[in-house]
């Protein structure tokens, strides 16, 4: 009787896995676990989950769409959704629902261990030879030689000054400082990947300390870059993380310096010039974003063309151009409005980019090579950085 | 089937009330039960998937980090705040409704009242940060001629931000308790020579207390629960919400033993004002 059941349960569970197999043989996997292709034209939909900028359909200003022209020529329906941090991504993207995701580095890993995102068939997608050299197979894009995505574009987090109110800054000092000019009007990001930040200035005002890499800090550095933001507290009128409120703010006149995107100055700008943007001695952190394809999407074909779509020349110039960031087509640079946006981003300079630390998820192994001392993980920096703005 | 359900009152109430009851179940009971089965599991620190292992970490890191504890304190003291400002508010009002105004004007001025509550609860609050902006918003300009400037964002903006919001959700129950009182006790009290002041300290707002205190548990309670309003309102002010709402994303376990803080607060509350007699007021 019982042996019966357990049989019955068996053919079950059989007859299950042929069915699911069946269901995933659109995903059929090639020798290193990524879609073999060719690509079909399947018309679906995909759910995009971008940051605010980089996959504009219209909704924000109507000259600015590069997503219609997409659903047009390939018959894939694109629905996007913008996020604000890195961290918001990834819980968005953990509870399932997208197809691709535009992913900083401090994200791309989390997501890659965690099995969420699928190695991508670099084939399939014709554009990624123009991809500049320097962005191809970095750690926060390929993990054991399997490509997980490809490259969108990179900036700094730039310093960001309201003219006529702040005198234009040349050291992060003005938002770090008690002494600041600008007390009670400085803004940060409202994330714990902005300890980083503390990091860098503390790299050039406190040699002593001997951060390499601000996402490698063992518990002293650490414990230094969380007084130095202790020390900046009284100095913050909001932290940020909605880009909207924030651009809101300064235009009240409640904000008028801090961390900032190039994108969120571009927009203030829009009418006339209100503020200025500026990458300051010490360096910056920044971002490094990469296109990749969720282990879960239904629409691979669709997924896949979207891919080689973002980084086609021309689009990639224009969401480029948009953001305010540095392209990662080498051909974008002759295709943008502004002839003069990759020397403007520094797009083919390899030594702009040399103090510019790309966000990534800070492991209990230090990153930067250490072994004598254990690094906090990002886990540890989160729970401080929630006391932190709870003290 | 049907004679069965003509035949025993019994399975007729059964299932009458078994919609709802498994929808207070599931829902209500299940997602606090939820909740804190979370709060006991762990996350794996580097994708922050949640572990479904065993640990009081959680509640360790609660009730050890001083800074959990003056964030309670500090959402009790808004949630309070907010509580007494909606009562100090609320009380006249519902009396000049209930009482004073003609019978006929009554339901145009409990129209009124709700009014607010048609706008979206956003647009009310972003159009209390315009007003707020330390330079350019509405209070500043409001207050600026008798030599004071605005508080700008913080702990006070909340306040008057929630005060604005749950005002209505006082009021009501207020001003039904109050239309309940029979005018022959007022009449009595003035024969009796009281003043309008004793009749109200006396007799009015000891019988409507039970009418408050229902009211108060809205106001309370919404106020303990909010993040959104403090966002927008607070600066760099944060509260309990605001913990939940930081930490969900990368350490859900967490974040589940600090939202049961509000739900234990809630639970006190209501256990000790049950004597009052207010929860049958609801």
């Amino acid at each position: 009787m019982r042996n019966h059941k357990v049989r019955s349960y068996a053919v079950v569970l059989a007859a299950s896995t042929l069915l699911l197999a069946g269901c995933s043989s659109s995903s059929d996997d090639a020798a290193d676990g990524a879609y073999a292709g060719p690509l079909k034209d399947t018309p679906g939909t995909i759910n995009v989950l971008a940051w605010p900028g980089y996959a504009e359909d219209g909704t924000t200003d109507p000259n600015v769409d590069w997503v219609t022209p997409f659903e047009k020529e390939t018959g894939c329906t694109v629905n996007v959704k913008t996020y604000g941090t890195s961290d918001e991504a990834v819980q968005l993207m953990q509870a399932g629902g997208y197809d691709v995701i535009s992913a900083s580095g401090d994200a791309s890993l989390r997501l890659i261990y965690g099995g969420d995102l699928q190695p991508v068939n670099l084939d399939l997608i014709p554009n990624y030879a123009d991809i500049f050299d320097n962005l191809k197979d970095r750690p926060w894009n390929t993990v054991d030689g399997k490509n997980y995505g490809v490259p969108h574009g990179r900036g700094a987090n730039v310093l960001q000054y309201t003219l006529g109110k702040v005198k234009e800054p040349t050291s992060w000092s003005v938002v770090w400082e008690p002494n600041s000019p600008a007390k009670g009007k400085v803004t940060a990001y409202d994330s714990a990947i902005y300890i980083a930040d503390a990091a860098v200035y503390l790299m050039s005002t406190k040699p002593e300390l001997g951060i390499k890499d601000p996402y490698a800090l063992d518990q002293t550095q650490f414990d230094a870059a969380m007084a130095l933001l202790k020390q900046q507290k009284p100095l913050i009128a909001e932290y940020w993380a909605d880009y909207t409120k924030y651009i809101g703010a300064v235009q009240s006149g409640s904000i008028t310096v801090g961390t900032s995107w190039q994108v969120i100055a571009n927009v203030l700008n829009g009418e006339k010039a209100t503020v200025g943007a500026t990458k300051p001695k010490e360096g910056a952190t920044g971002w490094s974003d990469t296109w990749m394809i969720s282990s879960k999407t239904e629409a691979i074909d669709c997924a896949y063309k979207w891919l080689n779509h973002i980084i086609t020349p021309n689009v990639n110039a224009q969401a480029a151009e948009y953001f305010g960031e540095a392209p990662a087509n080498s051909k974008a640079c002759a295709l943008t409005a502004n002839k003069d946006h990759c020397k403007l981003y520094h797009a083919e300079e390899t030594d702009y980019w040399s103090d510019v630390y790309y966000w990534k998820t800070p492991t209990e192994q230090c990153l930067d090579g250490r072994t004598d001392v254990k690094c906090l993980p990002y886990a540890e920096w989160v729970k401080a950085w929630s006391s932190f703005r709870n003290s | 089937m049907r004679d069965l359900l003509n035949k025993r009152a019994g399975a007729r109430a059964a299932t009458l009330i078994s919609l709802p009851l498994l929808w207070l179940v599931v829902l209500y009971i299940g997602s606090l039960f939820a909740l804190f089965i979370t709060s006991i599991w762990q996350i794996d620190t580097f994708t922050s998937k949640i572990v479904r292992e065993f640990t009081l970490q959680n509640f360790i890191d609660v009730f050890t980090d001083r800074a959990y504890f003056n964030v309670t304190i500090r959402t009790l003291f808004v949630a309070i705040c907010v509580t007494i400002i909606c009562a100090v508010i609320a009380i006249p009002m519902a009396f000049f409704i209930a009482r004073v105004a003609k019978e006929k004007s009554r339901p145009v001025l409990i129209a009124l009242l709700i009014t607010p509550l048609w706008a979206s609860y956003l647009v009310k609050i972003y159009a209390w940060r315009t007003m707020f902006y330390p330079e350019k918003g509405f209070i500043n300009w409001l207050i600026s001629p008798i030599g004071l400037s605005s508080p700008g964002f913080g702990i006070f903006a909340v306040i008057i931000g929630l005060t604005y919001l749950w005002l209505p959700y006082m009021i009501l129950p207020i001003y039904a308790g109050m239309e309940k009182l029979p005018t022959s006790i007022l009449d009595a009290s003035s024969d009796l020579g009281a003043k309008s002041a004793r009749t109200f300290f006396s007799v009015i707002l000891p019988i409507t207390w039970p009418a408050i205190i229902a009211g108060s548990i809205f106001t309370f309670s919404l106020s303990m629960g909010d993040y959104i309003t403090v966002q927008i309102l607070g600066g760099t002010f944060q509260m309990l919400g605001n913990v939940v709402y930081q930490n969900f994303s990368l350490n859900l376990p967490f974040a589940a033993a600090v939202a049961l803080i509000p739900v234990i607060i809630m639970m006190v509350y209501l256990s000790s004002i049950r004597k009052t007699g207010a929860l049958d007021n609801l």
